[in-house]
C-alpha cells in the first residue's frame, strides 16, 4: 500500500469515496463539470459486454477503453485506444493518466481464430496488462473468467465451488485460454497483495446483444440436443453481469467469484420457453455430426461445446452473493427471452 | 408433441393415485420441496414430473415386488437423515422401493434422495429421469449441501460391490466405506439403518464379465441366471431401524471411524437378519 501511495502525492488521505478506494481525487462529490472521481480502464470495450459496462459505469467513472477495435458510437467523454495488448504502446495508456481500477474484458473466444494467435493475445497479453497495471499503481483489477473452465463432467457434483479444479479443458480445448489466464491471475493474487483482485466466474451469459455460443445455440429454431439428457443449466442476463462487474470493480470486494443468475432450469425447460423444436440426436452421434458441420464450416459450434448440452455444469454463486450482496435483476423468465429478438 | 406428453403424464398420474390407493392424493400434497416458476429445485428435482414418473414403479411396488414395510416411523418426519440400506439385485430396484416406501407408506411422506453412481449422469433417459425425481450424484459436496439443507439421503455404503456381487454371497455385507459416515457425522444426521429383504435373490449372479464391463465402461458386468438381470417376483420386505446417533469428529483417524462404521454395518445387519427370520419364502 505505501509504495502505490506515492503515484498521488498531491492528494491528502481522503475518506474514501463510493468505489474510489483510498486514492480518491476529491472525495467531494463530483459536482457538474468536474471529472469523476476514479478512473477505470476496460479492455475489450468495443465488444457489447464492454460498452455495456463502459455505459453502466459512465457518469460514476472517468472511462478509458483499450481494444483493439474500434470503438463506434463512442460517448465523448470516454477515451479510447486502439492498440493491442501485447504492443508496448499500451503502457502509455497507463502514463497518461492516473487509473484506478481495470477491467479486463477482452478476451478472444472465437473458436475459429488461429489458436496460437488467440492464445498469444489472451495469455501473453493479460500478462503484460497485469504486470503494467501494478507498475503504474492499479488498485482494483478484475478478471471476467467463466464458470465453464469447471467444465462439464458427468461426475460433477451439482453445484460446484470456487475451489473445484479447473478441468474445463479436459475433453474441450476451447476454454483452455481461460483457464490460463484464470490461473494466472490466481498467482497474482498471491504475488500482488496490494492490489485488489477479483477474478469472476460467471454462469452463460445471454442477451440481446452477446454473440456466445449459448446465446446463438439458444437462437437456433432447431437446436440439436442430445437425446435423453437434459441438463440443468444456468443463465445470467448481459444487464445482469455487467452489474456484477461493476460491483466487482468497488474497494472491498477481492477474491475468486462464481456469479450466478436467477437460478437453475432444466435445458428442455429453456427451449420450451423460447418456443423452440429441439432435434434430439442420440448421444454417439451428435458430436461426429456437430464436428463435421463445424470442420465443413456450416455451423459455428465446436464439438467440445456438446458436453455443456448433455452435462451438468452448474454452480454455487452464494460467496459472491454474501460477499458483494449480489442478486440479479432479470427474472429468469426475462433472462431466458433475452436471446429473442425484440419485438 | 409437448400435448401428448402432458397427456401421457396426467394419465400417470392419474395411475399413481389409484395404485397408491385412497388417501394417497392428500399425502402427496403435503410434499412440497421448493420449486421455481418452471417446476424443479435448484437440483433438477421436479415434483410434478415425480408423481407421473413413479407410476411404473409404483406398479412393481404394490403388484409385482409386493413390498412390504416396517419401521417406517423411524425414518425422521423433517429435518437431515441418513438412510443407510444394504445394496443387491445387480439393478437399484433396492433404491427405488426404499423412496417408494418412504413416499407412498409413511405418514406423513417423505421424498428421500438417493446418491447414484457417478457413471449415472452418462445414461441417456436414466440421467434424466433420475435427476426429475431428485436423485443426485453421490459426491461428497453434494450430500453436504443436502445434508444441511435438512433432506433424507439414502446411500449404500457397499456400492456397486454390494450391488453386482454373486448369487453365492447374499445377505453378505461387503465392505462399507467410510464417506457416507464422516458425512453423517459432518452434519450431525442421524443413521436409520435400512435392511432389505427380497432383492438379493431377484436377479442371481453367476459371475461378472469382466471385459465386457470394461468395453462398455460399466463398473461391472454380471451374468445372471436369466442371462438379462430382469428382476424376478420376488417379495421385497424392508425393515427400517432405529436411528443411530453417532456422535464424535468427522476429523477423527479411520480407526475410530472404522469402528462406528462397523457399528451402523451391524445395525443394518441386524435389520436384514430379522426380515430373514420372518420371512416364510422368497416369493411370497
Amino acid at each position: 500500500m505505501p509504495s502505490t501511495d506515492s503515484a498521488s502525492p498531491t492528494v491528502p488521505p481522503a475518506v474514501p469515496g463510493p468505489g474510489a478506494g483510498a486514492s480518491a481525487e476529491g472525495a467531494a462529490p463530483a459536482l457538474d463539470g468536474t471529472p469523476p472521481p476514479w478512473t477505470v480502464a476496460i479492455t475489450g470495450i468495443s465488444g457489447n459486454l464492454g460498452k455495456k459496462l463502459a455505459k453502466l459505469l459512465h457518469g460514476e467513472a472517468h472511462i478509458v477503453g483499450i481494444d483493439r477495435r474500434p470503438f463506434r458510437e463512442r460517448p465523448k467523454d470516454v477515451e479510447h485506444h486502439q492498440v493491442d495488448i501485447r504492443k508496448n504502446r499500451v503502457e502509455d495508456v497507463f502514463r497518461r493518466g492516473r487509473i484506478d481500477a481495470l477491467a479486463h474484458l477482452g478476451i478472444v473466444h472465437d473458436p475459429r481464430a488461429g489458436s496460437s494467435e488467440a492464445h498469444s493475445f489472451n495469455v501473453a497479453g493479460t500478462q503484460r496488462l497485469l504486470d503494467i497495471a501494478v507498475r503504474h499503481g492499479v488498485r482494483k483489477i478484475v478478471l471476467l473468467s467463466s464458470a465453464n473452465v469447471y467444465g462439464p463432467l458427468p461426475g460433477n457434483p451439482n453445484f460446484l465451488t470456487e475451489d473445484t479444479p479447473l478441468l474445463g479443458a479436459a475433453r474441450f480445448p476451447g476454454v483452455r485460454d481461460l483457464i490460463e489466464m484464470d490461473m494466472y491471475v490466481q498467482g497474482f493474487m498471491w504475488k500482488h497483495p496490494e492490489v485488489e483482485t477479483v477474478i469472476l466466474r460467471p454462469v452463460n451469459i445471454v442477451g440481446p446483444t452477446v454473440r456466445n455460443a449459448p446465446s446463438n445455440y439458444l437462437r437456433l429454431e432447431r437446436p440439436v440436443t442430445v437425446l435423453g439428457f437434459d441438463p440443468i443449466v444456468q443463465l445470467i442476463h448481459e444487464d445482469d453481469v455487467c452489474r456484477a462487474l461493476a460491483l466487482a470493480l468497488r474497494p472491498g470486494v477481492r477474491g475468486v467469484y462464481n456469479v450466478t443468475g436467477p437460478g437453475e432450469v432444466p435445458l428442455s425447460a429453456v427451449m420450451k420457453e423460447l418456443g423452440r423444436e429441439p432435434l434430439p440426436l442420440p448421444h454417439f452421434l451428435v458430436r461426429p455430426i456437430v464436428r463435421r458441420l463445424f470442420e465443413s464450416r456450416l455451423s459455428g459450434f465446436p464439438p467440445g461445446e456438446v458436453d455443456y448440452i448433455q452435462y451438468l455444469c452448474a454452480v454455487d454463486g452464494s460467496r459472491f452473493a454474501r460477499d458483494a450482496t449480489w442478486s440479479p435483476q432479470h427474472s429468469m423468465r426475462d433472462t431466458i427471452r433475452s436471446v429473442l429478438p425484440s419485438r | 408433441m409437448a400435448g401428448l406428453g402432458d397427456e401421457v403424464r396426467e394419465r400417470l398420474k392419474r395411475w399413481t393415485l389409484e395404485l397408491g390407493g385412497p388417501g394417497t392424493r392428500e399425502r402427496l400434497e403435503q410434499l412440497t420441496p421448493p420449486r421455481n416458476e418452471f417446476g424443479v429445485d435448484p437440483y433438477g428435482f421436479d415434483i410434478d414430473y415425480l408423481q407421473a414418473a413413479v407410476a411404473p414403479v409404483l406398479w412393481l411396488y404394490r403388484k409385482y415386488f409386493r413390498v412390504e414395510a416396517f419401521g417406517l416411523e423411524n425414518v425422521p418426519n423433517e429435518g437431515r437423515a441418513l438412510l443407510v440400506a444394504n445394496h443387491s439385485g445387480q439393478l437399484p430396484f433396492d433404491a427405488a422401493m426404499v423412496e417408494m416406501a418412504c413416499l407412498i407408506d409413511k405418514d406423513p411422506p417423505r421424498a428421500v434422495r438417493a446418491l447414484v453412481d457417478k457413471w449415472v449422469p452418462t445414461l441417456p433417459f436414466v440421467s434424466t429421469i433420475f435427476s426429475r425425481c431428485g436423485q443426485v450424484v453421490g459426491t461428497p459436496e453434494n450430500c453436504r449441501r443436502l445434508l444441511a439443507a435438512d433432506e433424507a439421503l439414502l446411500v449404500f455404503p457397499e456400492g456397486t460391490r454390494g450391488l453386482n456381487k454373486p448369487f453365492a454371497e447374499r445377505y453378505r455385507l461387503q465392505d462399507f466405506g467410510l464417506g457416507f459416515l464422516r458425512l453423517a457425522l459432518e452434519s450431525d444426521a442421524p443413521i436409520v439403518p435400512v435392511g432389505v429383504v427380497g432383492a438379493e435373490e431377484q436377479a442371481p449372479a453367476l459371475f461378472d464379465l469382466k471385459p465386457m464391463a470394461r468395453l462398455l465402461a460399466f463398473p461391472h458386468f454380471p451374468i445372471t441366471a436369466t442371462l438379462l438381470p430382469f428382476p424376478l417376483p420376488v417379495r421385497y420386505r424392508l425393515w427400517f431401524g432405529e436411528p443411530l446417533r453417532l456422535g464424535g469428529s468427522a476429523d477423527d483417524e479411520d480407526s475410530v471411524l472404522e469402528a462406528k462404521v462397523a457399528r451402523v454395518k451391524s445395525a443394518v445387519a441386524a435389520q436384514m437378519a430379522r426380515g430373514l427370520e420372518q420371512r416364510r419364502h422368497v416369493f411370497w
